[in-house]
């Protein structure tokens, strides 16, 4: 009887302490990635100041120097759609403990398999022939991420070793590829022939570069999501990550798992190097991507493994990426130094993740 | 008063993230006693010890040790200080041999190697010395578990020790082997050491403490002479209020046979036999017993049940129809219940949430989830319902599973295999590392699933819970069933020396069925 009455007394309190708890900890999720870029940005700005460069100046400049007008809000978009992307699949894989650091060779074959797709099959309309493209990226990507996922569930071989690897085999394939069979012949340059015309990503303006790749990149964000979230199979995936014994005495199937994990995050960075080729240089070249498969890593991470969250990374990756532009071109200051803070960033998210967890103890 | 003691605790504290494992601990051990430490699982006995031997720092509070406040920082101070502590888990190198295990971490390897023969002459002058049995060149790959607590006990010996504290010395071990066990610590209190013995068994802590010191929850309830109390008095201590080691049941009604393994062998996942053709029935509405010390193929065999280890031969049939080899999607599909033996790695995912680990093998099953999405309400209602039917302690069904203490996640993991209505249960540990008020409710939510029908397998290496619940009991041993006996404490002996693999003075009783 006491218990029943205690139990009754104590519901309102104990509702409102349960919405205070989901509440502070939303707050400190939220708030642990915003204090690293901070404070990874205040080491920034000391160590440009030890460099003889006015560090805040410098870092204001990186933030918003690019936000200058319409077009170069367009150039940051353009370069946070294959973050996104990447960021997003790897989320997935992340979430299911498959350490893909091969993102960028997955790119490559997917540009590879864009290029091919997009320079034969004349005659289709921009409506099939575009979307095809697309689909090749991500199919060759997904299929290059498959080895590594095949090998490991095969031969319990590492995925970090085999998918570091392939992205050797895939670079140094591409350079073969562009300097021999797939060749523009009448090109000085290492390039493919050019993309068919209706094989382009279509623009979202027409004078701007920015494509709607990046409209894609956020609707795949928003649904890898809710996939991991909300579906029973993105359920499946999470516990195969979290314990594969518990999940394989649950009867899941471990390999399943791994596998579709593995070929979604690979799907995505193929998808990224289709829209480069595509959206952005209508050629394939030797050095299509700048090392956004390894960035995509930062992005994740940063967004601690949520699909939603490597939205607002992609896009602050690819901000600062943009801004060390600027600074190029206004200022002295080295490129090697914006990569010293991006690493400086990474840093400090796993320092900040870390203490997260502990203040989630607490709370 | 007595003289000054010979360690003395004062206000120990320690907290791990929002546990507190030891709050305020006072405790005094006397030169030459045997004090036991008592306690439930969890009481925080071990963390206490641990503390003591340099493996945790305290947080707060003095060891004051022969007189002077200590603090050590590793478990080698501690040595040096002559404290040595054989822990649950033994710190030993498989592959090397007994002395040289001994002499890792000794100093320079070479002044050491020169003396092996000297070392070898000590091993066996101290095992001698104490009948321990130990051979310096045997491997300890190659030894038995009992075998190699002895090896860690001569450990301690030989480094030269006045305390030694021994982590639940007896739960790997015979009822022969623990006697021979106690009998050792009176040995070693004779020749002027102190022995603190860390255990939750009443009778053994009856039979040879001195002193003995109950924990409840981190805290110390009171040291006690053993000539002062008795079993009742120290139960009363340990839960805090009267604990009723006799569950009242009914006669079983055995009805027909549900499970029905026939010559099942199989090896262990590093491929050593494990199992050696068990047989064995289990029928609706009885609740059948497999005793043994751990490691004697009880694992393989729950493995095995479950479709998570290749059978080499023999089958496996349920309700009549071979299971064998099936994988455990379908074996979960035909009805069949499993609360494993390592909760935390198998049982349950500790970071998620109590509703998404009752659903682990539901969830893609209507009404948690249709079309592939899943359904929040379902589940959350689904849980509620579970909660409130076994108690579970919990502020919501959002929290994560990893807050709750380990009584309420082996509540939460009976719940969620009962709740799928199974034919067929097997249980493995039924109440490890669990408070007794939780043994309880668990022991009897079993008997209720007897007394409705249903067909029950207990794996155990508690004789306490196969004699409280279980209508007959089969002992294994070295991957075969030895014989059955029924579940009769006046049968202890003879269940023993099964365990112990010793079939020569035991009256096989006509099987049933």
């Amino acid at each position: 009887m006491e218990q029943v009455n205690q139990g009754r007394e104590n519901v309102y309190p104990q509702a409102a302490q349960a919405f205070y708890r989901t509440l502070s900890q939303a707050a400190i999720s939220a708030a642990t990635p915003i204090a690293a870029v901070l404070v990874a940005l205040a080491f920034g700005a000391a160590l440009l100041w030890v460099n003889g460069f006015n560090g805040s100046d410098v870092v204001t400049v990186m933030i918003f120097g690019s936000f200058q007008d319409m077009r170069s809000v367009g150039e940051i978009l353009l370069k946070a759609t294959p973050l996104i992307l990447i960021g997003a699949g790897l989320c997935v894989a992340f979430r299911c403990s498959i350490w893909n650091i091969g993102a960028e060779g997955q790119l490559y074959v997917g540009a590879i398999a864009a290029t091919l797709v997009g320079t034969n099959l004349e005659g289709l309309s921009v409506w099939v022939h575009a979307p095809l493209v697309m689909l090749a990226g991500a199919v060759a990507g997904a299929a290059w991420a498959g080895i590594a996922g095949y090998l490991k569930v095969r031969f319990q071989a590492s995925e970090i070793v085999t998918t570091i690897m392939l992205n050797y085999i895939a670079i140094i394939l591409t350079s073969y590829l562009v300097t021999g069979p797939m060749k523009d012949a009448s090109a000085a340059y290492p390039q493919s022939a050019r993309l068919l015309r209706e094989a382009w990503t279509p623009r979202i303006v027409s004078d701007m570069r920015l494509h709607i790749g990046i409209l894609v990149a956020v609707v795949l964000a928003v649904a890898l999501y809710i996939f991991l979230q909300k579906s029973s199979r993105g359920f499946a995936l999470r516990v195969v990550g979290l314990n594969p014994h518990a999940a394989r005495y649950a009867g899941m199937n471990v390999k399943r798992n791994v596998m579709i994990a593995i070929c979604i995050s690979g799907a995505m960075a193929g998808l990224a190097g289709a829209f480069e080729v595509a959206g952005v240089t209508h050629r394939l070249y030797q050095n299509i991507s700048p090392g956004y498969g390894f960035e995509g890593i930062a992005v994740a991470l940063l967004a601690n493994n949520n699909p939603l969250a490597a939205i607002i990374s992609g896009g602050l990756f690819a901000t600062l990426r943009s801004g060390s532009e600027v600074l190029q071109i206004t200022s002295q200051v080295p490129q090697v130094l914006v990569l010293v803070i991006q690493g400086i960033v990474i840093l400090s998210v796993v320092a900040f993740a870390k203490l997260r967890d502990t203040l989630r103890i607490v709370a | 008063m007595s003289p000054k003691p010979f360690l003395r605790i004062e206000n120990i504290r320690k907290r791990f993230g929002s546990v507190v494992a030891s709050d305020g601990v006072s405790l005094e051990i006397d030169e030459g006693e045997i004090h036991a430490l008592l306690g439930e699982n969890g009481a925080g006995k071990s963390v206490l010890m641990s503390m003591i031997c340099g493996m945790v720092r305290p947080d707060e509070g003095e060891i004051v040790y022969k007189g002077q406040s200590v603090r050590f920082n590793s478990p080698r101070e501690a040595i040096r200080q002559r404290i040595g502590m054989v822990h649950q888990h033994f710190m030993l190198v498989p592959n090397l041999t007994v002395a040289e295990n001994y002499i890792l971490g000794q100093g320079s390897a070479l002044r050491v190697i020169n003396d092996m023969d000297k070392v070898h002459a000590r091993i066996r002058e101290l095992s001698e010395r104490y009948a321990l049995d130990v051979r310096p060149e045997a491997r300890i790959e190659d030894l038995s578990v009992g075998e190699q607590q002895r090896v860690e006990i001569l450990k301690a010996l030989f480094h030269g020790i006045d305390l030694l504290i021994l982590d639940e010395p007896t739960a790997v071990l015979t009822p022969q082997e623990t006697d021979r066990l106690l009998a050792l610590m009176g040995d070693l209190v004779k020749d002027g050491k102190t022995v603190v013995f860390i255990s939750h068994k009443l009778d053994e802590v009856m039979r040879v403490s001195n002193r003995i010191s109950v924990m409840r929850d981190g805290r110390l309830v009171k040291t006690v002479n053993v000539a002062d109390t008795d079993a009742r008095g120290l139960a009363r201590m340990m839960v805090g209020r009267d604990v009723r080691m006799e569950l009242p049941r009914g006669p079983a009604a055995p009805g027909r046979i549900v499970l029905s393994i026939e010559n099942l062998a199989c090896r262990s996942e590093t491929g050593l036999p494990a199992l050696r053709g068990v047989s064995l029935d289990v029928r609706s509405g009885e609740i059948v017993g497999i005793a043994g010390v751990s490691g004697n193929g009880q694992t393989e065999l729950s493995l095995a049940l479950c479709g998570l280890l290749p059978v080499d031969s023999g089958r496996v049939v349920l309700n009549g129809q071979d299971i064998t080899g099936l994988d455990p999607a379908r074996i979960n599909a035909r009805s069949v219940a499993h609360i494993p033996e390592d909760r935390h790695k198998h049982g349950i995912v500790l970071p998620l949430s109590l509703g998404e680990n009752t659903i682990l093998q539901r969830y893609n099953e209507s009404p948690f989830a249709t079309s592939g999405m899943l359904n929040r309400r379902p589940i959350r209602e689904h849980t509620r319902d579970l909660i409130r039917r076994f108690r579970i302690k919990s502020r919501d069904v959002d929290q994560k599973i990893s807050e709750l203490s380990g009584g309420n996640q082996q509540k939460l993991v009976v719940a969620r295999e009962l709740a799928r209505n199974p034919d067929f249960i097997l249980v493995n540990q039924l109440t490890r590392g669990i408070d007794i008020g939780a043994m309880e409710f668990v022991m009897e939510e079993m008997l209720k699933q007897r007394d409705n029908g249903r067909a029950i397998l207990l794996i155990s290496t508690e004789l306490e819970e196969l004699f409280a619940i279980c209508d007959r009991i089969l002992v294994m041993f070295h991957g075969e069933i030895l014989g059955e006996l029924p579940p009769d404490r006046n049968r202890l002996d003879e269940l023993g020396l099964l365990m112990a693999g010793q079939t020569a003075n035991v009256v096989q009783p006509p099987l049933a069925g």
